[in-house]
């Protein structure tokens, strides 16, 4: 089938958004992006994709909002207890060995993933040991990152998924419920690095003992994941351990092989010896 | 043209209506199957279990940039939607809900009328909620096939109705003539 209109029309926005903006879009996998885009469009009143480019184009404030679309995940705290439970059974005994850890969550969107880390990092005692790396390519999921307020309302289903996960702590311990919303401690965060960090452009982190990058895969092409595989494999020390969402896999990249599989079943990789 | 892959949403009532349906498709069927039903968010998937011991088809979950393979029934994973890319490989993300529901139908029936065009056809079957009515007028519009189950004889008519509300050019068919009418569309 030729390309429609309209696809070669998203085809000329995200490359106008990388050569304006230098956000690269232009290889993720084509179906999220456009039925995002095509959300946005509908939301804005634009009557075509064309038109709403020449917007972002011009309008330097639309950025910031396309980001949203094209970026932001919800995702739950300890979403998949099972990935949790298996981090602190069988992670976390490796980790204690370390006299100092390094902890990056690639793709941290609005922070769920990182206090959920940081909560189970503090009840095994390796909280005071341990640097958080938090990134993202969108500054607005940094900053929600950054402040750790979630609503209240979600909060029955974070106690679930935290206790589930074999948490041994009471979730409430960490936060401080303010009219309608949930505030997380600040010194979950005190040890924690946030920053803007591109996988699809940017070089790797240095020396860590654990990466933890879920639901971000599905959202690349091949080629991308690949490119991202690779950057995990290098910012990983021998032994380090990577973390994947359960339905992302590493059996298309080229960086296979620098790891095994640690625990098959929650998608945990150990970077290889060699 | 020769059909390509058959969308199949389901919700209430659902394993029920797929459990009648999909066993009955022989094993040389030439088209993939893709189908979305509405089911709690679960890790272990016991209704790909069950259905592939019932199925002469492979019957599998769907997995992120797999390509679809004709003669193969692919699930939506719970908790993930089910896209169709135009390279035909399958995607899936972890998008918001929609229509509430993660996997939504109309998300599956709209990014694969997108990638097959007029060589797809769209079945929404029983159900509680209007997810599918979407995807089924996007079906429509790319040339291809749109199925309804008759609400009579759906356990729950509501989404059945939806869809013939938003696609009324959409065919009523019995559950058990699907596997002859999809014969009939592999001929034309």
């Amino acid at each position: 089938m030729s390309e429609s209109i309209e696809d070669i029309e998203i085809r000329l926005l995200l490359d106008a958004v990388y050569h304006h903006y230098h956000y690269d879009f232009r290889h993720y996998a084509q179906a999220s992006i456009k039925r995002r885009l095509l959300q946005a469009r509908a939301q804005w009143g634009y009557d075509s994709i064309s038109e709403m480019q020449a917007a972002v184009l011009r309008d330097e404030t639309m950025l910031p909002r396309l980001l949203n679309y094209l970026t932001v995940q919800v995702s739950e705290m300890f979403r998949d207890p099972s990935y949790f439970r298996a981090l602190r059974e069988k992670v976390v005994p490796h980790l204690r060995t370390y006299p100092s850890l390094k902890v990056w969550v690639a793709g941290c969107s609005h922070g769920e993933e990182l206090y959920s880390l940081a909560i189970l990092f503090e009840e095994e005692g390796l909280a005071d040991r341990t640097i958080f790396y938090a990134t993202d390519i969108n500054p607005s999921a940094l900053r929600a990152a950054q402040a750790g307020i979630y609503s209240l309302d979600r909060i029955r289903l974070f106690t679930e998924n935290h206790r589930l996960s074999g948490g041994h702590s009471s979730l409430s311990n960490y936060y401080t419920a303010h009219y309608d919303r949930a505030v997380f401690e600040k010194s979950l965060r005190e040890r924690t690095v946030f920053s803007d960090h591109s996988l699809v452009t940017d070089a790797a982190f240095g020396e860590m003992h654990l990466v933890s990058c879920r639901n971000v895969l599905i959202y690349f092409n091949r080629e991308l994941q690949d490119r991202a595989v690779g950057l995990f494999g290098e910012s990983l020390v021998r032994g380090g351990f990577l973390g994947i969402g359960s339905k992302e896999s590493l059996r298309f990249s080229s960086h296979a092989d620098l790891f095994s599989e640690f625990v098959r079943e929650e998608r945990i990789y150990r970077r290889n010896a060699q | 043209m020769s059909l390509q892959a058959v969308v199949i949403g389901a919700s209430a009532g659902g394993v029920h209506a797929l459990l009648q349906v999909l066993p009955a498709l022989p094993d040389d069927f030439p088209a993939a199957i893709l189908v979305v039903v509405h089911i709690p968010p679960r890790r272990d998937n016991a209704l790909v279990a069950l259905l592939a011991e019932k199925c002469r088809l492979t019957v599998k979950e769907a997995e992120d940039k797999e390509p679809i393979v004709p003669g193969t029934i692919y699930m939506g994973p719970p908790d993930y939607h089910l896209l169709v890319e135009s390279d035909g490989t399958i995607a899936l993300s972890s998008d918001e809900a929609v229509n509430h529901s993660r996997p939504a139908i109309d998300v599956l029936f709209e990014s694969a009328a997108d990638a097959f065009g007029d060589r797809l056809a769209g079945i929404i079957m029983t159900g509680a909620n209007h997810d599918g009515a979407r995807g089924l007028r996007a079906v429509c519009d790319a040339g291809g096939y749109a199925l309804v189950q008759a609400p009579a004889t759906a356990e729950v008519a509501y989404m059945p109705e939806a869809a013939l509300a938003a696609c009324p050019a959409a065919r009523v068919i019995d559950l058990e003539d699907l596997p002859s009418v999809l014969e009939e569309i592999l001929d034309q």
